[in-house]
């Protein structure tokens, strides 16, 4: 019979499509395992809605149960229960370590520009915080683009949801 | 929240995804290449969760966002404009994020906990669509070009709010009330995209294979 700890176990072997240095378990989109009779109940909230690795994340999952002989289901939870607070701090350091700097905490309102262009984001590169935002958007929907003033290196900056 | 004001969310965001995405490859700047890509991913994603919450569970929302005819959708002509100069194209983007969030507002406060829950999801992401016109609109709203477009799109941008919703985006836009170009007909311009848009689909009915 399957455990839930076994599950767990074995979602951490998946990585991001996109960011492969954080697993699954690592950026915090897994909300709960319940296991019942060797069948697996996976509640999935996506980081981003239009995120396109949606479909391989869950796929991962579902071949990553039935390989430890489960039946499993995946049910994707679109409500506001994934933030990127949830990434854990194995992952942000990861994060970090890969050039992503770590999203800045979630605050009770969204974030605003004027909080963007702020000097409070690190650079992964060097540490300091003299850096300018290049632009809100990046290669995939989660990041941001940043540049760092004094080690002149741009940089991936994880958005805040 | 009744599924014809769904729908017409659903159908808004997937049609000015469609449009955003015109952006792709030939925008003025590159930083804006990457931008518009973006909002019009994000955009399609939004769509895709409210036509999935609309089918429910064992429904299928690639049905619902593509096997109706034109006619048949709930967008607001607003959307469905083929505008091709950068002053209307950020005025529209300015334009559609202020009601937009008027209206996600709105329904953060639904009863139905799956709507409420995804309009909240949907509202942090749209901060960044909403910085993004912001910034836009400190840059251009002196450039007489841009104000001729504002005016221009205005009675659309009406539109996309229900008439009890429409004395919030007066106050914020600051222009005056006038007749809105309603939800419900469509323009001209909407048929071209329905067929750009639904042509795989159209092409392979039992499943398009790569």
């Amino acid at each position: 019979m399957v455990a839930e700890a076994q599950v767990w176990k074995a979602l951490e072997q998946i990585p991001d499509p996109e960011i492969p240095v954080v697993s699954l378990v690592e950026l915090g989109v897994i909300r709960s395992i319940d296991v019942r009779n060797g069948h697996v109940r996976i509640e999935f909230t996506p980081t981003f809605l239009g995120c396109p690795a949606l479909e391989v994340m869950k796929r991962a999952m579902e071949e990553k149960v039935a390989g430890l002989g489960a039946e499993p289901e995946v049910e994707v939870i679109s409500d506001d229960s994934w933030s990127t607070d949830r990434i854990t701090p194995a992952g942000r350091e990861k994060l970090r370590a890969a050039g992503f700097a770590p999203p800045a905490p979630r605050e009770a309102s969204a974030p605003r520009l004027v909080q963007l262009q702020a000097n409070v984001f690190r650079c992964p590169y060097c540490g300091s915080t003299e850096t300018r935002l290049e632009n809100i958007f990046g290669p995939t929907p989660c990041r941001s683009l940043r540049y760092c003033e004094s080690c002149r290196q741009p940089f991936e900056q994880f958005k805040t949801i | 929240m009744n599924e014809q004001a769904l729908l017409g969310l659903a159908d808004d965001e997937l049609v000015l995804g469609w449009r955003d995405s015109e952006w792709t490859g030939i925008a003025p700047l590159l930083e804006e290449d990457v931008a518009f890509s973006s909002i019009a991913q994000n955009e399609i994603g939004h769509a895709r969760a409210v036509y999935e919450l609309v089918v429910g569970p064992d429904g299928d929302a690639d049905a619902l966002a593509f096997d109706r005819k034109p006619e048949e959708y709930r967008c607001a002509p607003l959307v469905e404009l083929h505008v091709l100069d950068w002053a209307h194209t950020i005025a529209r983007r300015w334009l559609y994020e202020v009601a937009d969030e008027i209206r996600i507002t709105a329904l953060k406060g639904d009863p139905d906990p799956a709507v409420a829950g995804l309009a909240a999801k949907i509202d942090r992401e749209e901060a960044y669509h909403r910085m993004h016109a912001e910034m836009w609109h400190e840059r251009l709203q002196d450039e007489s070009r841009f104000r001729a477009a504002v005016d221009e799109l205005w009675p659309y941008a009406l539109g996309v709010l229900p008439a009890e919703l429409r004395g919030e985006l007066v106050e914020r836009v600051g222009l005056a009330q006038v007749d809105a170009v309603d939800r419900g007909t469509h323009t001209d311009e909407l048929a071209p995209l329905w067929e750009e848009m639904t042509m795989v689909r159209r092409s392979a009915p039992a499943g398009a294979q790569w």
